[in-house]
C-alpha cells in the first residue's frame, strides 16, 4: 500500500475551519452540514425544540432528515440524506455500551426512513470534535472521502480516486494514512460500504473501531436498510474521522459520581455473573443460538423449521475452541465490559479476490449464524466466518444476504427458478460454494448477484413475472415486510414477536421489538392483554437507546441475580433505574419511567407519520408473511403436527380426525391471521393510533407531538 | 515480582498504612485515597491492597496497564480512558477509584506504607517464580 500514491490522486474541493466549541451536560448544540453536491460545509444550530423532543441519536436523524427531505424524495435522490448521531449520552467512557451512533437515511429496500444502530468510535469522536450530527446531503460527481480533524477543526471533501472500496482495505489505507504512529491509530475511525453496495440495495455502513492489540481496524456495521447503498450511490468513498486524549469526562457531565456508580455496578454484575449468564464476553450474541434452537425458534432454511440436528456443528463453543480469540477487551467502545464484538483472528479465505489472504473476522454475531448459517442450511462454522468477513467487506447486511439467499434456495428447491435463471449455480440448501458466488457476482456487479442484491421484495416480483411463480405463494414464504428482510427468529408461535415484527416502523428488525425471549423462552408475558402491551411498552422503551447513543445488550444480556424476585423481571428494573441514573448524570435530567417512555413515543410517533408522509405506515403496511405466524407448506404442518393438531383441538375445538393435512392447515392459517389482526387492534388502541394505524391528533397533543408539520400530515386521515 | 506481603493477623487497624498512602500520592488523609485499604470482616483486619496478580492487564481497552520490570502493574494515566473496568474485574477489589479523579489508581509496592508499620504486618516482598515468567 503506498499512501504517497493514493495522497498524490487526492484533489481537494472544499475545506471548511471551525471552533471546536465545547460540549455541555453532552450536548455540542450544533451539528454538522455537508453537501457534497454543492461542497458546501456549515454550522448547523441544535435548537431547544429539538433537545426538548428529539433528545439525539435517531431522534435528531428522523427530525434532520425529515427537513432535509421531500414527500417525494427516493433513496437515490440528491437530496436524501445520511444523518449520524450519536445522542447525549454517547461517549461516556463509565458504563458499558455508550459508544452507539444512529444512522438514518431514505431506505432504497423500503422507501421510507431506516434506523440502524451501529457501535465503533466514530459516533463518540463526531461528539469530541464538536457535532451532535453530522448531515450529508448531495451526490458528488466523483470518488470522495469527507475527513473531520477534531482536533484542529477542519473538515475536508477530497476526491478519492484511488483508495479501495472494499472497507477492510480501505479503513486499513484511510488509518495508515492519517495517523501519526501506531500509536495514534486508535484516534481515527473510517464508514465505508463496500464493492457489493454498489450493485445491491442491501449496502451496509462500517464504522470502524482500531483494536490495539491486534492492531487492525475491526468494524462494527450500520447494517440494515441499504445505508451502504445510499454511501456509494453518493460517490462517498469513506468519512474519516480523527479526535485524540479521548478521557473519561469529555461530555462535561453534571455528576460524574452517579455515572461511575452504576457503571462499577454493571462492570461487577458482568465480572461475576457473564460466565453464568449469557457467556457474552467469550462467545458473543451467539449465545442465543443454542438456546433458540432448543426453543424451535431458530430460523432453519427460510424460516420453515425452528431447529435442526445439525445445529451444534455451529454452536457457539464449536466457534470458541476452534476460531474465537478469547481474553481480549473486545468492547466496540471504551468501557464496554460486556465485549461482545468476538474475532477470529488469521482467518485465511478459501475464495474470491483475497483468497488465501489472513484476515480477522468480527463474528459471527447471532443474526449472521442464523441468517447465513442455519437459515440457508449452511452447518459449516468455517463457511459462515467466510461469508460474514465478505459480507462485512462488501458492505453487504448479513441479515438482508442471508433471509434473501434463504428464500432463493427455497424457490431453487420447490423448482420455482432453475439453473438457467441463476446462471448456473446450484442453489440447494447448504451449497456454501455456490451461495457466495452469488456474494462475490454481487461485489462485481453481475450475474445472478444483481437479483439477490435486490432483496426478498423485489425478487417476489421478479420470479413472479419472469419465472411464472404464484405471487401468493412468494408472498407467503418471502420473509420480507415493507421491504426490509426479517431478522434471524422464527415468530410462528409467538404471536407477541409476529407483532414485534410486524408492526415495526422500519420493517421487521428485532432491535425495535425484540420479545420472542421473553414470550417464549422466559413466558413472561403469557396473555393476550400482556402480549398487547409488551407491544407498546418495549418498542418505546428500546427505542429511547437510540436517542442517547446507548446499546441495548448491557440492559438484558446480563441481569442482577436478584431479578427474577423483582416485580417486573422482563424490564429488568435495576437496570431501568441505571440508565435514569446515568441520563440524569450526563445531562442533568431526571427521569422516571413514564418520562422516560413517553420520550421514546415522541419520536416513535415521528417515524410513524414519517412513514405516511412517503406513502406507507399504515395498517396495509403492517400486514405480514404467513411464514412468520404458521406453516406455510404441508411439510412445515407435518414437521410439528403434533402441535398444530393439539392446537387446533384445545384452541378452536376442532376435531382434526379425519382430516387431510391441507383442511387442518386452512383451519389454523384462519385462526392465526385472525389472531394477529385482533393484535394489530389492541396494539394502536394502546399506542394510541386509529384502526388504520395512524397516530391520533388527540394523541399527539397528550405527547405534546402536535407539531403543524405532522398533523398537516394526518389531519385527513383521522 | 514485586509485591506488598500482607499477615493480617499482626494488623491492628491503626490506619497508619492508608494514611502515609493517601498524603503521598493525593496530598490528603483520605482512607478512600488510599491505594491499601483496611477493612474489618467478621470481627477480624482485613488488609485490602493489589496482588500484582495483572489480571487488570488484559481487561484495559487501550494497554494503559502495563507490567514494568520490576514486575510491578502500573497504570499509564495520560492513556487511560477512565473506564473502569478494571476497577469491577479486580479479583483482590484492590484497584481504586475516586469520583474525585478520572482514572483508577493502585498499589506500586513502594514500600512506604509499609515502613510506617508499627506490627510490621505488611512488607515489600519479592515473588522469584513470577519474575521469572515476566
Amino acid at each position: 500500500m503506498d499512501i504517497n500514491k493514493l495522497k498524490e490522486g487526492r484533489k481537494l474541493l472544499k475545506e471548511f475551519k471551525y471552533d471546536l466549541g465545547s460540549i455541555e451536560k453532552g450536548y455540542t448544540n450544533r451539528t454538522l452540514y455537508v453537501n457534497i453536491s454543492e461542497n458546501k460545509i456549515e454550522s448547523k444550530e441544535v435548537t431547544p425544540l429539538m433537545k426538548e423532543k428529539f433528545i439525539g441519536g435517531k431522534g435528531f436523524g428522523l427530525y434532520t432528515l425529515w427537513h432535509g427531505t421531500t414527500p417525494s424524495t427516493k433513496w437515490n435522490d440528491p437530496e436524501n440524506e445520511i444523518v449520524i448521531s450519536g445522542g447525549p449520552v454517547c461517549g461516556i467512557t463509565q458504563y458499558p455500551g455508550a459508544g452507539k451512533s444512529l444512522v438514518c437515511s431514505i431506505s432504497p429496500m423500503t422507501d421510507i426512513p431506516i434506523d440502524s444502530n451501529v457501535g465503533g468510535y466514530f459516533g463518540p469522536y463526531l461528539k469530541f470534535s464538536g457535532w451532535d450530527a453530522l448531515e450529508v446531503q448531495g451526490k458528488a460527481e466523483n470518488d470522495i472521502v469527507v475527513f473531520i480533524d477534531g482536533d484542529n477543526g477542519v473538515v475536508r471533501i477530497e476526491e478519492a480516486p484511488l483508495e479501495a472500496v472494499d472497507s477492510h482495505v480501505i479503513a486499513e489505507q484511510l488509518t495508515e494514512m492519517y495517523a501519526e504512529n501506531e500509536a495514534d491509530k486508535r484516534n481515527i475511525s473510517v464508514i465505508s460500504a463496500g464493492t457489493a453496495a454498489e450493485h445491491s440495495r442491501m449496502g451496509l455502513l462500517n464504522f470502524s473501531f482500531y483494536d490495539v492489540r491486534r492492531k487492525v481496524q475491526r468494524f462494527k456495521q450500520a447494517g440494515r436498510g441499504g445505508i451502504g447503498t445510499v454511501f456509494r450511490d453518493k460517490k462517498i468513498k469513506a468519512i474519516i474521522i480523527k479526535f485524540s486524549n479521548v478521557k473519561g469526562d469529555l461530555n462535561n457531565a453534571v455528576d460524574k459520581a452517579i455515572i461511575n456508580k452504576a457503571g462499577l455496578k454493571l462492570h461487577k454484575e458482568m465480572h461475576y455473573l457473564d460466565d453464568k449468564q449469557n457467556r457474552m464476553r467469550q462467545v458473543g450474541t451467539a449465545y442465543s443460538q443454542e438456546i433458540m434452537s432448543a426453543y424451535d425458534l431458530l430460523p432453519v432454511m427460510n424460516f420453515q423449521y425452528g431447529g435442526h440436528e445439525d445445529v451444534k456443528k455451529i454452536s457457539p463453543d464449536v466457534f470458541k475452541n476452534n476460531y474465537l480469540t478469547q481474553g481480549m477487551a473486545d468492547g466496540c467502545w471504551y468501557g464496554c465490559s460486556m465485549a461482545c464484538a468476538k474475532t477470529a483472528d488469521g482467518f485465511e479465505l478459501l475464495t474470491g479476490p483475497y483468497k488465501g489472504q489472513k484476515v480477522t473476522v468480527d463474528g459471527a454475531e447471532y443474526e449472521t449464524l442464523a441468517g447465513c448459517g442455519s437459515n440457508c442450511g449452511i452447518f459449516d462454522p468455517r463457511a459462515i466466518l467466510e461469508i460474514n468477513f465478505y459480507c462485512d467487506t462488501y458492505g453487504i447486511d448479513t441479515i438482508s444476504y442471508g433471509t434473501s439467499m434463504a428464500f432463493v434456495m427455497e424457490c431453487y428447491e420447490r423448482k420455482i427458478i432453475n439453473k438457467e435463471f441463476t446462471g448456473g449455480l446450484e442453489l440447494k440448501f447448504g451449497n456454501f460454494e455456490d451461495s457466495i458466488e452469488v456474494l462475490h457476482q454481487m461485489s462485481r456487479g453481475e450475474g445472478f448477484g444483481l437479483i439477490l442484491g435486490q432483496g426478498v421484495h423485489r425478487m417476489k416480483k421478479i420470479f413472479a413475472e419472469k419465472c411464472g411463480a404464484d405471487p401468493d405463494f412468494l408472498f407467503d414464504i418471502g420473509m420480507e415486510q415493507k421491504g426490509l428482510e426479517y431478522s434471524e427468529y422464527v415468530s410462528k408461535e409467538s404471536l407477541a414477536q409476529q407483532g414485534g415484527f410486524g408492526l415495526t416502523n422500519k420493517g421487521p428488525q428485532h432491535d425495535e421489538a425484540w420479545i420472542i425471549f421473553m414470550d417464549m423462552v422466559n413466558n413472561q408475558i403469557p396473555t393476550f392483554e400482556d402480549k398487547a402491551e409488551a407491544l407498546y411498552y418495549f418498542p418505546m422503551f428500546r427505542t429511547w437507546f437510540g436517542l442517547y447513543g446507548l446499546c441495548k445488550l448491557p440492559w438484558n444480556d446480563v441481569t442482577p441475580a436478584n431479578n427474577k424476585f423483582t416485580s417486573e423481571p422482563a424490564k429488568i428494573p435495576e437496570h431501568v433505574q441505571n440508565y435514569l441514573d446515568v441520563v440524569y448524570g450526563v445531562t442533568g435530567k431526571k427521569l422516571n419511567t413514564t418520562e422516560m417512555v413517553r420520550e421514546s413515543e415522541r419520536v416513535y410517533n415521528f417515524q410513524r407519520i414519517f412513514n405516511i408522509r412517503l406513502g406507507k405506515g399504515l395498517r396495509a403496511n403492517d400486514k405480514i408473511p404467513y411464514r412468520s405466524a404458521g406453516p406455510v407448506t404441508k411439510e412445515e404442518y407435518e414437521a410439528r403436527q403434533e402441535r398444530f393438531d393439539g392446537q387446533l383441538k384445545e384452541i378452536l375445538n376442532y376435531d382434526v380426525e379425519g382430516k387431510t393435512t391441507e383442511e387442518k392447515m386452512a383451519v389454523l392459517r384462519k385462526h392465526r391471521e385472525s389472531q394477529y389482526e385482533k393484535l394489530i387492534d389492541a396494539v394502536y388502541k394502546r399506542r394510541g393510533w386509529n384502526s388504520n394505524g395512524v397516530p391520533t391528533i388527540e394523541r399527539l397533543k397528550d405527547l405534546g407531538m402536535d407539531l403543524p408539520e405532522l398533523i398537516e400530515v394526518v389531519k385527513d386521515m383521522q | 515480582m514485586k509485591y506488598l506481603a500482607k499477615d493480617q493477623s499482626k494488623c491492628i487497624q491503626c490506619g497508619q498504612c492508608e494514611e502515609v498512602c493517601s498524603t503521598t500520592y493525593f496530598k490528603t488523609k483520605d482512607k478512600f485515597k488510599s491505594c491499601i485499604q483496611i477493612n474489618e470482616v467478621e470481627s477480624k483486619p482485613e488488609i485490602n491492597v493489589c496482588s500484582q496478580c495483572g489480571e487488570c492487564i488484559d481487561i484495559c481497552p487501550v494497554q494503559a496497564i502495563t507490567r514494568d520490570k520490576l514486575g510491578v502493574v502500573r497504570i499509564n494515566k495520560k492513556i487511560c480512558v477512565g473506564c473502569l473496568m478494571c476497577v469491577g474485574f479486580c479479583p483482590e477489589v484492590a484497584m481504586r477509584q475516586h469520583d474525585e479523579y478520572l482514572e483508577p489508581f493502585k498499589c506500586i509496592a513502594c514500600g512506604l506504607c509499609a515502613k510506617s508499620c508499627p506490627q510490621k504486618a505488611i512488607s515489600v516482598e519479592v515473588y522469584q517464580e513470577a519474575l521469572a515468567e515476566n
